[in-house]
């Protein structure tokens, strides 16, 4: 029985501990805001973050994250308005939106770590996520709105 | 009854317990009682366009009754059904953004819900082509003007004034002369009973006071679900006892299970079955190829369990493709005559008797649509009924294939449409909502299968591979008067019908047989071309290729002459007009009829002068930065579009700038518009920088974003400029999804040659520019 902390909330998983954490949310506790599109570290999709670091779920082992804080999207915010989503809202950020949850993860993420981070910074951070519609001058920018307020 | 009041409340986690007990029909159906419009008999109107679109061609027409579309509720919360599929272009909020428009809705009061598959009572519903806002803009505006007249005529009634007395503004109705006014809750009942108004006797609004249409100022209405976890893509719905599948296919097309051995697949944790899958023998459609299952209680056990199974193929047919082979065959291919698809005047003659002949050869191979959503559905099959949730872009046509697969009437099959996380033509084909039909009716149980990113590399329907080759023919003066354009590509043609070796119309008229240019002497040929892979269509299909030789060419021709590019493009482009395209047996453009849709070059010129201008055509530019320009007109809508460049010492690759006009004809949602083509660039470039499916064995040799990258945000190009060219009041809508894409490689490799001299004649780009 591994203990499993997500969004505040204590679970117990008594499957597979090497489980990938991204299958556990999607599938064993119904928190689908955190995709799925690669499977292998390189799109960023399931971005959540753990111990206020941005994490990709889909390489990361329920195991791994044992006694650590993991919040998915749906707990970013308990109404949903965290800087960076009110940010996304009004720079109307998606095309498809399937890859934006994650975008939204890494970006609170980089906040967190750097709150005011320049363009360049703003480009670097983001680069591990893919978004196929190719929303990504939206992104820069609604994260700089996040930083800023402008 | 079931009865709901307030669809916005359905949303999440709710929405998802929800979705089990009310199919989307149950749903609407509900609506209907609790609102004032009670669903009717589907009612199929073909109607009388005021311009002419292909769309009463198209399977299944369009329906344009308010009591399929419209249902208001007594608490005034109107309703609109959408009943294409949204991908990302923002259709599911622009076609009912329509209605509500016509209607006099506010659009605060305005549910949006998702129509599932039934072309019968919606019409067509197949979400590609860029054809929504091009089919959809005058049924949707008839649908919204004939409730509004519904609406005033129930509140003439009630107030015993003339109907001509009233008028419905912003969510009500008044009578002006006596300030009386309804809500539309209040009107919703006795509106249902008004006769549905002859759609000839319809009176639009002027679009001067429109509130909404060409503003831009309205948000998407998934916006706030997107940001917060809570929006539903295929995966993310979920019945009480799901099993979730992944599937082993086989890797060469054509190819088949010989045996297979699930012992160690078995012993994972959370793996409960492992059986085979049926496939159809190529070309196969739609359906699915076949393969070994592994169903387990997660996804991640299921692709576990899949990576211990030990799998014997045989490979069949194709296992012998190999791109290297093959590009030297079409390049071959190109340089020898083939069939000839349009033809104006005696262009072996003209380029005997040129100064100068310029030989251009072009080469681009298979992409895959890598949408950021691979593949995946949920099936439930019990009593003989089928219920499926996917994000397909042709719910009908998934309706249908299922029914047919699984030998039951399509009345048994429910398709609920999710939000698609991108489509790009990939979601056009319901091969995975098949299969999860399949194996929900093998096991008894709700499935859920899912593609993993592999799989949708190498087992999806690829874009074609093609090489173009083009001579153009100059006199002494440097005029152009002779061109013969050779496009050897497998064709789509090939998935649905054995030995198909030459290009199908709708290829065709992509860029190769409606080339704009004023030239005497003109020759269009297809060579054969075998198929050994499925393809299908890709975001923008052969205008990709068509567009990237064409505009290319003009580059060198430039150069040859000592000519800038743009007035080099306008010369070709030659006069405003309509061009005549006699010689050409089927000019399907687009599925339009011609007098609607023309190539107008007026249109195409104006593109080009519209970006020269709004994008600095001509500005002074650092060392080593370069501008490069392209048009194209495609999906009926003209694009041009000019990049900025930078190449490094080593090859550095930077795209400082883009500029792209677009025009679409009379439009909807501008906002939208900016979006597709900020995004249009980045698959451009990603294209034009990475993009390369390659087969070894027949089998293909990329697997994910490693070895299949597409451009990231470090480096997206820092910016671009949208330019919407304003069309005449009458000018029919076009298309905006797709005709960003092709001019855009084109326009960058125009600009690598300026910057560097470096003429880049094989796509992708990769190591090209680091020697
Ligand atoms: S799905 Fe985890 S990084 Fe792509
Ligand atoms: S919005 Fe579609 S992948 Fe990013």
């Amino acid at each position: 029985m591994i203990k499993v902390k997500v969004n505040g909330q204590q679970r117990d998983w008594d499957g597979d501990p090497d489980l990938p954490l991204l299958w556990y949310l999607r599938d064993e506790i119904g928190l689908t805001g955190t995709k799925f599109a690669c499977g292998q570290a390189l799109c960023g999709a399931c971005t959540v973050i753990v111990n206020k670091q941005a994490i990709r779920a889909c390489v990361t082992s329920v195991s791994d994250v044992v006694d650590r804080e993991i919040t998915t999207i749906e707990g970013l915010h308990p109404t949903g308005d965290h800087a960076v989503q009110k940010a996304w809202r009004q720079v109307n950020v998606p095309q498809c939106g399937f890859c934006q949850t994650g975008q939204i993860m890494q970006a609170a993420a980089l906040l967190m770590e750097n709150p005011k981070p320049n363009h360049d910074q703003i480009r670097e951070a983001m680069a591990g996520n893919i978004c196929r519609c190719g929303c990504y001058q939206r992104i820069e920018n609604a994260v700089h709105l996040a930083s800023t307020g402008v | 009854m079931n009865v709901i009041t307030n669809p916005g409340k359905l949303r999440g986690i709710e929405r998802r317990v929800q979705v089990e007990k009310i199919s989307r029909r149950g749903i609407l159906k509900g609506l209907g009682i609790a609102g004032g419009f009670v669903l009717a008999a589907p009612v199929m109107t073909r109607q009388a366009f005021a311009y002419k679109t292909g769309a009463g061609d198209m399977p299944h027409g369009t329906v344009a009754d308010p009591r399929v579309f419209v249902a208001i509720a007594s608490d005034g919360t109107v309703t609109i059904v959408a009943h294409r599929a949204e991908m990302g272009t923002g259709v599911r909020t622009s076609l009912p953004m329509i209605v509500a428009e016509e209607m006099e809705a506010d659009w605060s009061r305005v549910k949006v819900q998702q129509a599932h598959g039934d072309e019968v009572r919606f019409g067509n519903q197949d979400t590609d082509g860029s054809r929504s806002t091009r089919h959809y803009l005058l049924p949707m505006r008839q649908i919204g003007a004939s409730a509004r007249a519904m609406l005033e005529a129930a509140a003439a009634k009630r107030w015993g004034v003339p109907a001509a007395e009233v008028k419905a503004v912003n969510h009500e109705v008044v009578h002006s002369a006596t300030s009386r006014r309804l809500g539309f809750g209040e009107l919703a009942a006795d509106a249902a009973k008004e006769p549905v108004p002859n759609v000839e006797g319809l009176k639009l609004k002027n679009p001067k006071d429109f509130r909404y249409l060409g503003k831009g100022q309205i948000g998407i209405v998934d916006l706030r679900d997107i940001t917060v976890g809570a929006a539903q893509y295929g995966g993310d719905v979920t019945l009480p006892g799901t099993k979730y599948a992944v599937i082993a296919r086989p890797p060469v097309t054509g190819g088949k299970l010989k045996s297979f051995d699930a012992t160690d697949a078995m012993k994972v944790s959370g793996v409960e079955k492992v059986m085979e899958v049926q496939g159809w023998p190529w070309p196969s459609k739609f359906q699915p190829v076949g393969g070994v299952a592994v169903i387990a209680r997660n996804t991640g056990a299921a692709i576990k369990g899949r990576d211990a199974l030990k799998i014997v193929w045989d490979d069949g047919a194709n296992g012998k493709y190999e791109s290297t082979a093959y590009r030297t065959q079409i390049e071959e291919a190109a340089r020898k005559p083939g069939l000839v698809v349009r033809k104006e005047g005696d262009v072996d003659a003209a380029l005997k008797g040129a100064d100068k002949v310029i030989v251009g050869e072009y080469y681009l191979p298979h992409l895959a649509h890598v949408a950021m959503e691979p593949p995946v559905a949920l099936a439930n099959v019990k009593d003989g009924r089928c219920e499926i949730w996917a994000p397909v872009q042709s719910p009908g046509g998934t309706r249908e294939d299922v029914a047919k697969t699984l030998g039951i009437p399509q009345e048994n099959v429910t398709v609920n449409v999710t939000l698609l996380g991108g489509g790009f033509g990939r979601k056009s084909k319901c091969d995975f909502a098949i299969e999860a039909a399949l194996l929900s009716k093998a096991i008894g149980a709700p499935v859920k299968v899912q593609w993993t990113r592999e799989d949708d590399i190498r087992n999806g329907f690829l874009h074609t591979v093609s090489a173009e080759r083009i001579e153009a023919g100059l006199d002494k003066s440097g005029k152009v008067v002779a061109w013969r354009h050779r496009s050897v590509a497998p064709s789509i043609a090939s998935t649905f019908a054995p030995n198909a070796v030459h290009q199908a119309p709708f290829e065709l008229g992509m860029g190769l047989i409606d080339m704009p240019f004023e030239i005497a002497n003109i020759q269009c040929e297809n060579p054969e071309a075998a198929a050994h892979t499925r393809t299908g269509w890709f975001r923008a299909v052969s205008n990709i290729p068509r567009a990237f030789a064409v505009q290319s060419m003009v580059g060198e021709l430039a150069h040859a002459t000592k000519r800038d590019q743009k007035d080099m493009l306008l010369e070709l482009i030659g006069s405003p007009r309509i061009v005549k395209l006699d010689s050409v047996k089927d000019p399907w453009n687009y599925g339009e009829p011609y007098d609607s849709y023309p190539i107008d070059t007026a249109r195409l010129r104006r593109v080009v002068e519209v970006v020269a201008d709004k994008g600095g055509w001509g500005r002074a530019m650092p060392k080593g930065h370069g501008l490069g320009i392209a048009a194209h007109r495609s999906f009926v809508s003209y694009i041009a579009t000019i990049v900025e460049v930078s190449v490094g010492a080593k090859g550095q690759l930077v795209v400082h700038r883009v500029d792209t006009a677009i025009d679409c004809g009379t439009f909807v949602n501008p906002e939208r518009i900016e979006s597709q083509i900020e995004g249009a660039a980045i698959m451009g470039l990603s294209l034009a920088k990475y993009g390369e499916i390659t087969f070894k064995d027949g089998k293909v040799q990329q697997g994910n974003f490693d070895d299949f990258p597409v451009i990231r945000m470090d480096e997206a190009p820092l910016i671009t400029h949208v330019h919407i060219v304003p069309a005449d009041a009458d000018a029919p809508p076009s298309g905006v999804g797709e005709p960003g894409v092709p001019p855009f490689a084109p326009a960058l490799i125009n600009a690598i040659f300026a910057a560097t001299g470096k003429r880049i004649r094989a796509l992708p780009i990769g190591k090209q520019l680091e020697t």
